[in-house]
This record gives C-alpha cells, structure tokens and sequence, in this order.
C-alpha cells in the first residue's frame, strides 16, 4: 500500500513539473508587452524601458522560470502586472465566486442525476427509461453557454427572478446565492445528463451481478435491494465521474462566468490572457492542474481502498 | 471487445440487421445525413450571399422573406446556419483526424512494446489530461491568433490521448489472445501484427469513440467561437452568431435561438449515431438488449 | 414580449410610489465598462483609472468641466508672465489629502517634477515637456516656469494624468489611491466594483453622495437588465446596443447621446503599398458608406459623421463629409486610375470593441464592391498595441481615438498611420504657439482639412456616448470632454 501511494504521489509530482515547464514556455512566446499593455497607447519608450526593468523582465527565461516556480512553491505567485497586485490575493477573492459556483452545480448535478439514473435503471426498456435517457441526450447535445442564454432569457429579463449577470459579493449572502443560480443550472445541466447515463449503466451492470439476483431470489423486497445493495456499489464508477466533473467544472467555468459576468477564476484567467497578464495566466492554470492531478489523485487512492488487487500492484 | 473483422459479408448483413432494428441510431444516421446534406447544399445554394451585408435588412424578424429572421448586419440566418455547418464539420472532422492520426499509432505502439515506453506514453497523457481542455485550448488560440486552423489543431491535441488511450486498452486485451499468439509463433514482427490483426479488430471502438469525439468537437469549437477564438468572418460560425446574439437576447431571441437548435440537433444526431453503433458492435451491451 | 413591457410598466409605477415615501437618497451604483488596471492617474493610460477617480478623488492644479472648459481646482488663482513662459499658481488654503497630510506648494513641485522626470511612468508625458523648472515661492505659491509659450498648457494641468499626490503616498496610490477630492477610496472588490465614500473634510463644496459604487459591467448583454432592474442606477456610458429604444422608451430613464472625443477611423498605414496611392486612399472613402457603418457599427446608430479627426462637439470643428461623399462608381475610377482596376488584398486588424468588430466586417463588405478583398484578423489590445500601433504591422485597422483634441498626432514623425505632411506640421506648429483662441481655431480648421483632402484614414464616425441614468439623479455630465465620471455635483431630487 505504501508502495502504491508513494508511486501515485511521486507520478503527481512529476505531472505537475512537466505541466509548469509547458505552462511557463509556452506562455513566454505569447506575443504582446506587457509594460506596453500597462502604460497604454501613448507611453513614452523611457517610460516603458524603466518598467520592463522593474517587472524584473530583461532577466534570463531560465531565472524566471526558476524565480517563479521557486516562489509559487511557498505560496507567492508574484505580482499581477495588469492589477499590480499579488496574484494569490487575485485568485483567493475570485476562488471565492468559482469554487461555489462549482460546487453548487455539482451538487445541483448530483442530486438531479442520480435518482433519475436509478429510476431509468429500475425501469429499463419501459417508456420512463426511454424518455429519461432521451432527455439524457439532449442535455449532453446542448452547449452550456446557449443554455445560459436561454435561462438569461426566461428567468433574468422575461420573470426577473434573478439578476442576469455580476456578481454583489458574499456581504449579501442572498444576494450572492441568487446571483449564482442561474449559472450553477447552465453548468450543471450537461454534467447531469452525463452523470444520469452513467449511473443508469452502472446500475444494471450491478443489477446483473449474481448476488443482486440471489438477492431477488430469497424475496428480498425489490426496493432495499436497488437501494441498499445495488446502488452501494454502483457508486465507484459514479464517484470516478463526479470527480473528473469537478475539475472540469472548474474550467468550465471559464465560459459561463464570461456569459455572467462573475468575478470568477474563470474570468479572471480569460482576461489575464487577453491581457497579457502572464503571471496570473500560470498561476491560475497551475491551480486548476494542480487541482484535476489532486482529484485524480483522490480517486486513485479510494480506488485502492475500495479494490484490494490494486493495492498488491 | 471481440469483434470478428467486419468484412465479411455475414457479419455486414447480420449488421445491417441490427441497424435498421435501432432506434437510436437510425435516427443520428438520419440527422447526420441530413446536416450533411444541409452542408453540401451550401456550396452551390443558399437563399441569401452571406458575405454581402445589406445594413438597413439589420434585425428582422421570422418572415417568409427570412425564415429565421436576420442578423445586426442584416445577413439571413437560415443562410448563415447553412453555410455555418460546414465550418462545424470540418473543424470537427480534422481535430478527429487529428486524434486518430497520432493517437492510435501511439496507444498501438504502447500496448505492442509495453515496459517504459508504455510508461512514459501513458504519463505523456496523464499530463496532457491534467490540463482543462478549453482552457488549453484558449491558451493555443491566444498564442497562435484566434481562426478555424488554430482552433481545430487545439481541439485535436486534446483528441490525441484519448484516441492513444482507447486504442492501447483494445490492443492490450488483445496481445495475449490466441490468435495473436499463433501469428506471433509464425514468426510475424510486431508492427506486422498490429496492423494485419489489433487494427482490423479494435477499429469498432474507434468509430464509436470516433463519433463521440466528433460531437464533442462541435460543441467544443462552438465554445471557441463563441468566445471569439474559433472561425473568424465573412465565415459564419453558430458559435460565433451565438455571441453576436448575446446581446441582442431581449429583443431578438430569434438570433440565438436558431444556431443553438443548429448545434444541439447536429450534437444530439452524431451521440445517437455513436450509441446506435455501439449497442450493434459491442456484444456484451447486445446480450443486455 | 406584450406581457414582458407590462411587467415593465408595472414595475415602474411601484418603484416611482415606493420611492417617494424616503428621504432622498445618498447611495449611487454607477456602471463602468471597463475595469481600471489600477487606481494612480498619473501611471497609465488607461481610462478607466480617470473614469473612478478624475475629480472625484485626485485634483490637479486646474480641471476640465463638463463642456471643455478649464477651471480652477487646487489652485484658486493663475497668473501668465507676458511672454506666456511663467505661470504663477496661487493654491487653496487649508487642503489636506485623505491620509490626513496637509496640500502645499511642495507637493505640487513633487508631483509634476515626478511626473516628468527622466524614469517617470507617467502615460502621458509630453503634457509636462514644455516645463522647465518648478519652484515654490511659498507654501501657498507655485512658480512654473515654461521652455516656450503653450497655449494648452493649463489644459494639459487639467488631465487626470496631472494630478497632484502627496510624496508620502504616491507609491501606494495604485491600489490605494490617496487624493484632495471629495471623495475618498474605500474598497476594490478587483473584477466587480470599486467603492468610493464622502470625504467629510473635503476644502470645497461638500458633495452630497456619501457612497458610490463604480459596478465593472463589460457588456450589453450584462448592463441591460442591470439598469432595467435598478440594481444600477446610472450608466454615463452604456453599451445598450439596440435595446437602446426600449431604455428609452421607459420613463424611469433619462438617456442622454452626448459625444465623446473619440474620432472613429479606419487606420490606414499611409507608407504601405498601395495605401501610399492618394488616389487608393480616395477609393476607399469613396466606397465607404458611413451611414451604413454608422447604422451597424455604432451604439444605436447614434454615431455622428465626421469628415476629418475632429470632434464636431468643438467650436473649431468644420464638417467635411463631403469632401469624398459614398460613391462606388467614382471609388471604382479612382482605382482605376491607381491601376489597380483587379482590385487587391490586404488585411485588416480588429481591436476588440464591437464598433471596431462589426465595422470592420461592414467596412470589408462594402471595399469588395470596388475590389478590394479584406482579410479580417480580429486582435486583442495586447496584439494591436504592439502590432499595429507599435510595429506598424498593418495595412488597416478601425480604431477610436478618444483623446480630446488630438489632432496633432498626425504630426508626429513615428506615429502608426505614417502620415507625413510639412504643410500639416506647420500648422500645428503654429498652433503649439498660438493662445488667441479665434487664431487657434482657424489653424484647427486648415489642420482638419488638409487631413481630409489627404484622405490619411477613413474617417468614420464620432463615438457617441450614450448616457443612461436613473431620472431622478441630478448633475450628470452630458458630454465627456475628457473621460471622468465627475460626481462632484450629483444628487438625488427627492
């Protein structure tokens, strides 16, 4: 066991090496100046010269690739230069909206998703399958930002429910949560319909084990059976979804929150890139891998915990 | 995962047999084909020059004139659809193309080498997956300039791993069976065997995870375009009109609403296709029928 | 849509009785387009930076009011030595900045010899090249002392970029901005809103706002239900797009089209061939339709006309959209003539702003009529900053030029439309030394119409400035003379 966790640790590791070289070069041949960004279209060149020099940008690749891998290991992800503040403090104010907002659709996901892949699973090949599973369908055909549009549309502008778009801050909390609503359905939608299919298969693959038929057999009543035997072990594979989904929803949120204007990371990162803002671009882009090789992580080691053959590995 | 190869004509009948008995994937046959259509018709027809933008038809409504209305530039709709499908299906097809190309190569060459080499492909992914895909996918257009090639090369990097790691799971399964064990007793070389025995049989999967993909690819460059990365004009983009239509939500609808439909209709037709095809090849699935 | 303006109405009426019962109200929540990179007017361009804190919490030595006009601001009084080299500022008494540190001569002295030394980051450095010296007569006087008479020079004191900070906290004026105004800087929420709050020892009239929120709404999609709802009560420049007819048709709103100074043009590279070709440049105002650009490209279609890089909001403004009127068989001789009757291609490169985006595609529509096939390349501001403005990489781009009154830029030796003209730079010449204001506005006019007859850019349109606020808020700026969100006279009537 101990074996297998420090192989998984020691593969996590080096993922996220590879994954901060590839971030770092690949973000130092993004074209623009970012001292030409900051100063605007009127800079004089002495002005922008003694700039570069106090961003600390005429030093070698290699020492600022160092400088900043060395700092981000203790937690300082440099100074933004678009804000001129520190990156961490950028991405602890708007972890603040996305984490949420990720959490709220998940849950949203969760709780639509599993009844309704139970219950098409219970009644497989019956009209309330068919027409659950078609509707699966749809939701994984419909792109969540359309889908945005249309609940803008209906809940934002026509009933005025909710606010179409920004963000008030967490001082309301009300406030803050109505604000989110909307998002956290355009987001959770898809992630429902994949997470219903995947439930219903997980299902009746249990429900053709030979104990859930002994089960049956003894004249156990057809409900504990589904719930307490069948679903306990259906759930591996749907955790294993539900944990790729987080860190899917954690980028994408990049898209809904451009569609509502939330002070997300999402947005914060959309912009950095268009700004040029590289040094918030890799902090934020090493955060979300960070956390997809985290999940993954997770799941491994429950994995290993759950099936004991993995563990002699 | 035991397919016999589908060349024979025995197992051709027995699988047009099966299709024509599947509800879901004669329907995403007949969608497909019909978005298709819709495309190639746009090549020599369209009711309306796309490019040529006459401002003061900007914002009409549903008429017989313009069925779906037409845009803040007073192109048509139902003309930009059209002509947008195949911008959709191209950048589709190519990232798949993309993914297969190098994927399937690279899982093969894992699963027949296997040790280190293995290790590393399956790591080299396990990076590649570590990255959100839009994400990265943003990151490649910003550098490189937003545009259709742009936007099909980062929408097929992020097919290569999957593709490399359907293909290594076929081939493995495969490697130890018998009739790769006899070949290899003949004395055939690896690369041989690969290609005359594990190609034929994992290509099943590979078109199913092929139209899967393919959906995947629309939505996928619908999201690019519509943050503005994707297709750029005079090419009609339904992502691209999408975020055109943002604003325009209160007071015509009409503008968003008919390129979503054009999206969710191709999406929804190519995932029954893929499903039909699955539940017609993949035996352990037919036996739950 | 019949049941959706009922609940308009509806809502409307309930608002206007609930309101009444309160005492007016002291609170604004005021959308802004774009977020300021930081907050110190006096290290970037930007101006958003102007649009939180012009006025509102930095002074300079004189101010721009809502028409163009110079006032006084910190210093109360001036005096100009005959040879116009000396200016002799007399400064309020009694002025602390918010920190609690007292205003003096010496912080005037700091703050323009820091703008102007040799590693200042200020954006706009030319304002401060004509100064020679600096010197405090006493802590009430201050002594600036000119290289050369400039006519403009106290209208340059009174950009946002020459405030005065005080040496204690100019460096933290980027994220805590500390200022005269009668305003102070309370919090920044970065990505959704900054908060401002009533100095209450301010040294001017109080101002009767106790807070203000500058809420970031980037797009139409966002700040049209935010203001329909009334979570915003005042947009000084909204992107209503085409729902402007329905805010306005609302009687909870007062709109306001004013004009900006932002001189919308298509960019032309005037060294590059065959955009060197005057007859090529005529072409192609010829085959520009600017009613049609305007109706597309411009918010509500409220885009003024413009002949030449000039505001028509100013007195000096002469129309010259005549001089090459929209005529596609005339454009397609002069192409001719050019030799270049096949037409040709070129690129053009798109910033992000939707008059640039959606003009440039009407724009390429209406140029392949004469031959002409644009490739459209849209860019991001980090791109068109250093390809197009800065490199020079570019054969035609569509970009608004908001700086008020700067028509001089088609003088300078490098600028990105590499347009040289001796007979231009004459005029401007004259004009840099010229303070009778009738001299000035001639030179204005002959500068203006030599660009015109060049045909330098394609002139297109004045950016309009769609005002949309609540109406019952009182003392808006109507126009931007300069690009400020002053909300020293702003107040609710009931």
């Amino acid at each position: 066991m101990t074996a297998y966790l420090f192989k998984r640790l020691a593969i996590a590791l080096a993922t996220l090496i590879v994954a901060s070289v590839v971030v770092f070069a690949v973000l130092e041949v993004l074209p623009g100046d970012p001292a030409r960004i900051m100063l605007g279209m009127n800079a004089s060149p002495e002005a922008l010269e003694s700039l570069r020099e106090q961003m600390g940008m005429n030093q070698p690749l290699i020492t600022r690739y160092l400088n900043w891998i060395s700092g981000m290991a203790i937690g300082d992800f440099g100074r933004s230069y678009t804000y001129s503040s520190p990156v961490i403090e950028l991405i602890a104010e708007r972890i603040t909206v996305s984490l949420p907002l990720a959490i709220m659709s998940l849950l949203l996901s969760t709780i639509i998703a599993i009844p309704v892949g139970i219950f098409a699973a219970s009644r497989r090949g019956k009209l309330a399958d068919t027409i659950s599973m078609g509707a699966a369908q749809v939701g994984v055909a419909v792109p969540n930002f359309w889908f945005a549009l249309l609940l803008i549309y209906i809940f934002a502008v026509a009933l005025r429910l909710v606010p179409a778009g920004g963000f008030p801050g967490w001082g309301d909390w009300w406030q803050a949560l109505k604000a989110l609503i909307l998002p956290a359905v355009a987001l959770a939608l898809p992630q429902a319909a994949i997470l219903a299919r995947v439930t219903r298969s997980a299902m009746l693959d249990v429900l053709g084990e030979d104990y859930i038929r002994t089960a049956h057999a003894k004249g156990m009543p057809r409900h504990i059976v589904l719930w307490r035997h069948a679903l306990r072990n259906a759930m591996i594979p749907v955790l294993t979804v539900l944990g790729l989904q987080f860190a899917f929803l954690l980028a994408g949120t990049i898209i809904i929150e451009n569609v509502f204007y939330l002070p997300g990371l999402g947005r914060l990162v959309f912009q950095a890139i268009t700004q040029r803002d590289l040094i918030v671009v890799e902090g934020v882009v090493m955060l979300l891998v960070a956390s997809v090789v985290a999940v993954n992580l997770i799941v491994d080691l429950l994995y290993a915990v759950v099936d004991p053959r993995l563990r002699a590995r | 995962m035991t397919m016999p190869a589908s060349s024979q004509p025995d197992d051709f009948r027995h699988f047009l047999h099966q299709a024509l008995r599947s509800g879901s994937f004669m329907t995403g046959l007949i969608i497909t084909l019909l978005i298709a259509a819709m495309a190639a018709l746009s090549f020599i027809w369209t009711p309306y020059d796309v490019t040529n933008l006459v401002v003061a038809n900007r914002m009409q409504g549903l008429s017989a004139a313009h069925p779906f209305g037409t845009d803040h530039l007073g192109r048509d709709i139902l003309s930009m659809i059209m002509v947008g499908s195949r911008n959709s299906i191209a950048v589709a097809i190519v990232a798949v193309g993309i993914g297969m190309g190098i994927g399937v190569p690279l899982g093969c060459w894992a699963a027949a080498r296997g040790g280190w080499l293995d290790e590393v492909l399956m790591r080299f992914n396990d990076v590649v997956f570590a990255f959100p895909a839009l994400l990265s996918a943003i990151m490649i257009t910003a550098i490189f300039g937003p545009g259709a090639v742009n936007a099909i090369i980062a929408i097929g990097i992020f097919n290569v791993p999957v593709f490399a790691r359907v293909a290594r799971a076929g081939a493995l399964a495969l490697w130890p069976r018998e009739f790769i064990l006899a070949a290899r007793a003949a004395g055939k070389g690896k690369a041989l065997i690969t290609i005359e025995h594990i190609l034929p049989n994992i290509a099943s999967i590979l078109l199913v995870q092929g139209t899967i993909q393919f959906a995947l690819g629309i939505l996928a460059e619908a999201g690019l375009s519509y943050l503005g990365l994707g297709a750029q004009p005079p090419m009609p983009s339904w992502g691209r009109m999408l975020f055109d239509a943002q604003t325009r939500m209160m007071i015509a609808p009409n503008q968003a609403i008919f390129p979503g439909l054009a999206i969710v209709i191709t999406v929804l037709g190519l995932n029954l296709l893929g499903d039909g095809l699955r539940d017609i090849l993949d035996p352990r699935l037919r036996r739950e029928r | 849509m019949g049941s959706f303006k009922s609940i308009l109405g509806a809502t409307a009426i309930l608002l206007a009785t609930s309101t009444a019962v309160f005492a007016a109200r002291t609170d604004l929540v005021l959308g802004l387009v774009l977020e300021p990179p930081h907050l110190d007017p006096t290290a970037g361009a930007a101006a958003a930076i102007d649009e939180v804190v012009y006025a509102n919490v930095f002074e300079g030595l004189t101010r721009i009011g809502p028409n163009g006009e110079v006032e006084p601001a910190l210093a109360e009084s001036w005096e100009v030595s005959d040879d116009g080299k000396t200016y002799t500022f007399k400064l309020h008494d009694g002025v602390k900045f918010h920190d609690g540190s007292s205003f003096d001569a010496e912080d005037v002295k700091f703050s323009l010899d820091r703008a102007r030394a040799a590693d200042s980051t200020n954006a706009q450095k030319v304002l401060f090249e004509a100064i020679e010296n600096v010197e405090v007569v006493d802590p009430q006087t201050v002594k600036v002392t000119l290289s050369r008479p400039q006519g403009a020079f106290l209208y340059n004191m009174g950009w946002g970029d020459a405030v005065i900070v005080a040496p204690e906290s100019a460096d933290g004026n980027k994220e805590k901005p500390i200022g005269t105004g009668p305003f102070k800087f309370q919090n920044w929420a970065k990505g959704s809103s900054i908060t401002i709050v009533k100095n209450p020892d301010y040294w001017g009239e109080p101002v009767a706002l106790e807070k203000a929120e500058f809420r970031i709404i980037p797009d139409a999609a966002a700040a049209i239900p935010a203001m329909l709802s009334g979570d915003v009560q005042a947009f000084p420049n909204m992107p209503a797009g085409d729902a402007l007819p329905q805010i306005q048709a609302d009687p909870r709103f007062e709109v306001v089209i004013g004009a900006t100074e932002g001189e919308t043009i298509l960019s032309t590279n005037n060294k590059k061939e065959p955009f060197d070709n005057l007859k090529v440049r005529q072409a192609i105002a010829h085959a520009l339709d600017r009613d049609a650009i305007i109706a597309g490209a411009s918010e509500g279609g409220y885009g003024v006309p413009i002949g030449s890089h000039f505001s028509p909001a100013n007195e000096a403004y002469v129309d010259l959209t005549d001089t090459y009127p929209h005529d596609v068989e005339k454009a397609k001789e002069l192409m001719k003539e050019a030799g270049l009757e096949n037409g040709f291609k070129a690129t053009i490169k798109l910033p992000p702003p939707s008059y640039a985006r959606q003009g440039g595609e009407i724009i390429a529509s209406q140029l392949r009529e004469i031959g002409i096939e644009l490739e459209i390349i849209p860019v991001e501001w980090a791109q068109w900053l250093e390809q197009v403005f800065t490199n020079k990489d570019y054969d035609l781009s569509i970009v608004s030029h908001t700086e008020p009154n700067d028509i001089e830029i088609y003088s300078r030796p490098d600028y990105y439309f590499n347009y040289q003209n001796p007979e231009f730079n004459k005029v401007i010449e004259e004009l840099d030394t010229t303070t009778d204001q009738a001299k000035r506005n001639e030179l204005y006019k002959q500068a203006q119409t030599i660009l015109a007859k060049d045909a330098v850019n394609g002139f297109l349109f004045e950016l309009p400035k769609i005002g949309v606020w609540d109406a019952k808020l009182e003392g808006m700026w109507e126009n931007s003379p300069v690009q400020a969100n002053d909300l020293t006279a702003v107040k609710w009537t009931e």
